[in-house]
């Protein structure tokens, strides 16, 4: 029996009991629109941290003081005295990968502005942060070089705490009052929206970060210092580089660790990546349970076909058909069932998940693997689920198939 | 391949059976079938199987057909040791060289008359221009040329079988069993039926029938008698009624099976 009459016979037969086909493919197409959709959710999510780490700046290293672990006692923050301004100074000097330096210094406190007030943190920065962050200025001005040299009482707001403290108002020129000291406000920062780990990221006032360690912190450590490299080829000369001036400067002999830690951009992103992959193979495999779940639903109705088509099988044994044949003939059958349900869940996958980015407003991104793999999966489900209902009819014994009333 | 083309040997038998014995076994209980029946059948021969039921001619049939094994001795089929082959060799027997025609008709529902006479072709390879040619010349044969679309529920008892006899034949055979074809049908039906099978075997076909009515048999050439699995008698009919000159004297009862 040829292959095209075969699957002819098998649309046939499907076709007799539509009702029945339809509902035992709805099995296939939850399960392939299922899985389809997960992992469209999932790479959407893995999508968009890969997209927010990169909008940071790919080429970023933060030099923190003090390793993350010494022995088994971890350091509390405040006791990192490691890195210095000096250090900073020498790093923009000293090497050659590295573009831009920013030291970091931070400090926390109520900002009153007029009779509005709002608690938020306050980034001690260098002049060439929003090079290195890739941010921008909305309106009005970043503070220069020489506001960081004199310590000036200056800052630039976020979008989240101009809201905050001004209103529909322009902030720019006006004075606010960070643990009353007065800052002139320069300008306000374009919005960055929430970051990989959903903090906001315009909730923050920059400030010149001499200003903060000597008005504000008290302190006279760095807390940490951002530093772009040249290109993102150079981070890991940059690091070197570091490394080597600082266990130089810290005067750290060889056999000694070292006294501050490195990271760079693509460690966080590494690591934020990773945890959305186990976010999407855990959602593709619950949904891929339903797809097995569809799978039973196939091989049920094809045990049910094959009972009511045992006189059928006998008469088709009995003029000459073989056991192949009958085992191919519902074998096919199982298969188109899948199949076309494969193919219908795939176009309902591809809906639903636009339809889910429209309503929960996450981002979803359909892979052609995505589509190949539930597309694959329900032709091996169809072959699985399929095999053993065709093979109990290709086994029937014809007088007794022919019999069977 | 197994050819369908008649290869009888010199004695001209086209079946040779001896001491052929069916037991089946339900428990301890064994059943004797048949108990060694030696038997030779020409090519060109029209025999009726007859005898009471439980007499072992059903299970004679299916054996003849290929659909059932005997427990015991040697049945040749065409020249074709049928006793050793597998499922699928038997199969192959029964797709080219025997045709079967049913008590219930035994066609596929919710499928044409055409269809149903491909049936047999769809199992062998063939283009598919030629099974519909072959299909319908096998119903043109059997004088159903008008209704190759109709469907089994939409043709009367006479019809539907004739539409199987139309299957028996395309596959051009060796052999036609047919086993209580005229059972489900009105006697002046049963006649036309018959009027079918002699036109058949006018032409040269091979054909077994099995029958519990003496008027059927009587339309055939030879009359061989089953009673308790064993060969009562084998006798040629020297009376044999020619089915189109009965008909004549039918009385028309419907239009049914016209």
């Amino acid at each position: 029996m040829k292959f095209l009459n075969i699957l002819l016979a098998a649309f046939r037969a499907l076709h007799r009991n539509k009702m029945r086909s339809f509902l035992t493919m709805l099995g296939i197409i939850i399960g392939v629109g299922a899985v389809i959709i997960m992992l469209a959710i999932g790479q959407g999510a893995e999508y968009s941290v890969k997209e927010q780490i990169s909008s940071l700046g790919q080429n970023i290293l933060i030099i923190f003081p003090g390793s993350q672990q010494q022995g088994t006692t971890r350091s509390g923050a405040g006791t990192m005295t490691t890195l210095t301004e000096e250090d900073a100074a020498a790093i923009a000097k000293e090497c050659p990968a590295v573009a831009y330096v920013s030291p970091g210094s931070r400090a926390g406190g109520q900002v009153i502005a007029g009779n509005m007030n709002w608690q938020t943190g306050i980034e001690g920065v260098g002049a060439s942060y929003l090079e290195i962050r890739k941010w921008k200025i909305e309106y009005g001005e970043f503070f220069s070089e020489q506001d960081v040299k004199a310590a000036s009482k200056v800052c630039v707001l976020g979008k989240t705490v101009a809201k905050n403290l001004f209103q529909d108002s322009d902030p720019v020129g006006q004075t606010i009052r960070i643990r009353n000291v007065p800052f002139k406000v320069l300008g306000v920062l374009s919005e960055k929206g929430q970051n990989s780990m959903g903090q906001d990221q315009d909730d923050v006032i920059l400030a010149p970060y001499t200003t903060v360690l000597r008005r504000l912190s008290h302190f006279p450590y760095l807390r940490s210092i951002l530093v772009s490299a040249v290109s993102p080829n150079d981070i890991t000369k940059a690091q070197e580089q570091i490394t080597s001036l600082l266990r130089q400067r810290h005067k750290i002999s060889a056999w000694e660790q070292d006294d501050f830690t490195i990271r760079n951009q693509a460690d966080i992103a590494s690591m934020a990546t990773a945890t959305s992959e186990i976010l999407t193979i855990l959602l593709a495999s619950i949904a891929s349970v339903s797809l097995i779940v569809g799978g039973i639903g196939i091989m049920n109705i094809m045990l049910v076909s094959v009972t009511e088509r045992t006189r059928e099988i006998g008469i088709r044994m009995s003029v000459g058909a073989k056991s192949r044949d009958i085992l191919t003939q519902f074998l096919i059958e199982a298969m188109v069932l899948s199949l076309l349900g494969g193919f219908i869940g795939i176009l309902f996958g591809v809906i639903g998940s636009k339809v889910v980015s429209g309503f929960a407003g996450w981002p979803t991104f359909i892979t052609s693997f995505s589509i190949l793999l539930s597309f694959g999966f329900s032709i091996l489900i169809g072959v699985f689920f399929g095999f053993y209902p065709a093979r109990k009819a290709a086994m029937l014994n014809p007088i007794d198939a022919l019999r069977y009333e | 391949m197994i050819s369908g083309d008649v290869n009888v040997g010199k004695d001209g038998k086209l079946i040779e059976i001896e001491n052929l014995s069916k037991i089946y076994k339900t428990g301890d209980f064994e059943v004797h079938a048949l108990r060694g029946i030696s038997l030779n059948v020409k090519k060109g021969e029209f025999v009726a199987i007859m005898g009471a039921s439980g007499s072992g001619k059903s299970t004679f049939m299916n054996i003849l057909g290929c659909l059932d094994k005997p427990t015991k001795g040697r049945y040749i089929l065409d020249g074709i040791e049928v006793g050793g082959l597998n499922r699928d060799q038997l199969a192959e027997i029964r797709n080219k060289k025997i045709g079967f025609v049913f008590q219930g008709f035994n066609l596929l529902s919710r499928t044409s008359a055409l269809e149903n006479v491909e049936l047999p072709l769809f199992y062998c390879s063939i283009s598919q221009k030629e099974r519909k040619e072959k299909a319908l010349e096998a119903l043109k044969i059997v004088g159903l040329a008008d209704r190759v679309n109709h469907h089994p529920n939409q043709l009367s008892g006479g019809q539907q079988q004739r539409v199987a006899i139309a299957r028996a034949l395309v596959n051009n055979p060796s052999i036609i069993l047919a086993d209580e074809p005229t059972g489900n049908l009105d006697s002046r039906t049963s006649v036309e039926v018959m009027e079918i099978f002699q036109k058949l075997n006018e032409e040269g076909k091979t054909i077994v029938l099995v029958t519990h009515e003496p008027d059927i048999a009587s339309f055939t050439k030879r009359h061989i008698l089953f009673r308790d699995g064993k060969i009562k008698s084998d006798s040629l009919n020297n009376d044999i009624k020619i089915a189109s000159e009965v008909i004549k004297y039918l009385p028309k009862i419907d239009e049914e099976g016209e």
